[in-house]
């Protein structure tokens, strides 16, 4: 049977009070990552303007304390910023910014590097864009 | 010192369980007044002897079994490698083949594993959707040089418990030793050994209101088997070691509080259980119950509601100062949920969405109203934010309560 794990205070506000949840009707770009198998889906939702800024963004997440935590900061990090700054979003930054995580659950952050990716790599998709650095998404984080 | 605990509705005694207030009574003496060796020859050390033996007729006579059968060791998972290595060993010139279940306890399973790594052939009998082990396939796996059948008395997470009696019967007119990790069955189940067929039996103290830190095997006579932990001549030279003598008194005392109350508190839990599953089968849509609807421990509910992760449960429970389990484990990326869920047929999205609520005779009717209150919401909540459940409204319509998964 599984264990509550150590999380930094930090993790606990996101996981308790998520920022940016939900979904945006007719989004600029949307993205889903990871698995039911090992219990984590993200979906990043993106409204981008003409400017490639990032009006609004929104998520939604299955999984454990880390994936809804890390989806959370990563949207808190992405709004506002340009499409090239968001594409520069780690997840070392993403595991900075919430005061450290569990080795086990590391993943988590690099789930949601991957989700937004995906969402700009939507957004690309339908615009016709070719983003420097930008790479499809892959389905399953094991191939990361 | 006094450590303050404050308000909280524990649901986790599968876990382990408050040791009861006459239990840790009788415990007190053997630590600072009665605290001789029990191995020693002066007076002094013979109260702690008398402890010793009283508790181990009390354990003999709720097992129906002689005391000389019954064997002190230090917890549950002790007492199930000492049952598997020490049996394999003593067995191995008749064969090699040792059978077990999907479903045990990681204790037996990892043994199993290790004993597989060491020549020795497991074969795991499948369970059906209840969690009932297969009979016919355990007849089938039945080979000339199979020396061990080991099944649990009843599961940790689904409380199935098994059909005990038809499988040491298929084990005793197969010449097979049959061994039974009951460390969740002791206390709250009556266990006759003679009647069963049971030749080598598992328990653990804090399970059934004990303390932690001391076990049992039962070890029918005749049955061979040698020394698991050596160092001493304690146990019939069977199990070296100090005495654990406030631990054996407390696991004695305990179970003569659960012999007497047994009956009693199987019906106060059963009930309480029956209205906590209907309860959260009716107010939580898209929610099952894990393991046999009546075929399972009093205490025992285990849950999967659908779309939703069961750590992200745990926590929101715990904020609510709610202490419960789950089959979940989002450790690594990789890790599958509960082997025993997915034993019973679960898709992984959801055994990861499982709870398991474990029952005492101190849990009360509005605890468990104010516990599915909370459920609902946080089910509710988590639903809100879970990709999966959006994609199931998108393809299916609006929310519909619905009771059963397909």
């Amino acid at each position: 049977m599984s264990q509550i794990i150590e999380y930094s205070e930090k993790v606990m506000d996101h996981f308790s009070n998520p920022r940016n949840v939900g979904e945006i009707e007719n989004p600029s770009g949307v993205g889903t990552v990871g698995n039911a198998k090992c219990g984590d889906i993200m979906r990043i939702y993106l409204d981008i303007d003409e400017n490639q800024i990032i009006r609004d963004c929104k998520f939604k997440t299955f999984g454990c304390g880390a994936a809804v935590a890390t989806s959370s900061i990563a949207t808190e990090m992405i709004k506002g910023k340009s499409v090239e700054d968001a594409l520069k979003l780690t997840n070392q930054a993403v595991q900075e910014a919430l005061g450290g995580l569990p080795p086990v659950k590391v993943h988590c952050s690099l789930l949601a590097e991957e989700a937004v990716h995906a969402a700009l790599w939507d957004y690309a998709q339908k615009n016709n864009l070719q983003i420097e650095g930008l790479n499809p998404p892959v389905d399953d984080i094991e191939d990361l | 010192m006094k450590v303050e605990v404050k308000f909280m509705i524990y649901l986790d005694n599968a876990a382990t369980t408050r040791v009861r207030d006459e239990v840790y009574e009788a415990m007190q003496p053997y630590f600072r007044e009665l605290y001789g060796n029990a191995s020693s020859i002066y007076r002094f050390a013979g109260e702690s002897k008398k402890a010793i033996e009283k508790a181990r007729d009390s354990v003999a006579a709720f097992l129906h079994a002689k005391p000389e059968e019954i064997y002190f060791t230090g917890g549950g998972s002790e007492s199930d490698n000492w049952a598997l290595i020490a049996t394999a060993f003593a067995r191995r010139d008749k064969g090699k083949h040792i059978i077990t279940s999907t479903i045990e306890h990681h204790a037996i399973l990892h043994t199993c594993e290790y004993l597989e790594k060491l020549g020795f052939e497991i074969t795991y009998v499948n369970v059906d959707a209840d969690g009932v082990l297969k009979l016919d396939e355990l007849k089938a796996a039945i080979r000339k040089d199979t020396i061990l059948i080991t099944v649990m008395f009843a599961n940790n997470e689904i409380g199935t418990i098994q059909p005990i009696a038809e499988i040491g019967k298929i084990a005793r007119e197969n010449d097979i030793i049959f061994h039974t990790d009951a460390v969740q069955a002791y206390g709250h189940e009556h266990i006759d050994v003679e009647a069963l067929n049971i030749d080598l039996l598992s328990a653990s103290g804090h399970k059934f209101n004990g303390p932690k830190g001391v076990g049992i095997l039962y070890i029918r006579k005749g049955v061979k088997i040698g020394a698991f932990i050596h160092g001493g001549a304690q146990e019939r030279g069977r199990r070296a070691g100090t005495y654990n003598t406030p631990g054996i008194v407390g696991f004695g005392v305990a179970t003569e509080i659960a012999e007497r109350e047994l009956d009693r508190r199987r019906v106060y839990e059963s009930e309480l259980r029956d209205y906590l599953i209907d309860k959260v089968l009716t107010e939580i849509p898209y929610t099952r119950l894990n393991g046999h609807r009546s075929k399972r421990l009093s205490n025992n509910a285990n849950f999967s509601f659908r779309f939703i992760e069961g750590e992200s449960l745990l926590i929101l429970l715990d904020q609510k100062d709610i202490a419960a389990s789950s089959g979940s484990a989002c450790t690594s990326g990789a890790l599958d949920p509960s082997h025993v869920l997915l034993a019973i047929g679960l898709p992984h999205e959801i055994a990861h969405g499982s709870l398991r609520l474990t029952l005492s005779d101190e849990t009360t009717r509005e605890e468990l109203d104010f516990v599915v209150g909370e459920l609902k919401r946080i089910v509710e909540r988590l639903r809100g934010m879970s990709p999966l459940y959006e994609d199931f409204v998108r393809t299916e319509g609006k929310y519909e309560p619905d009771n059963r998964i397909q």
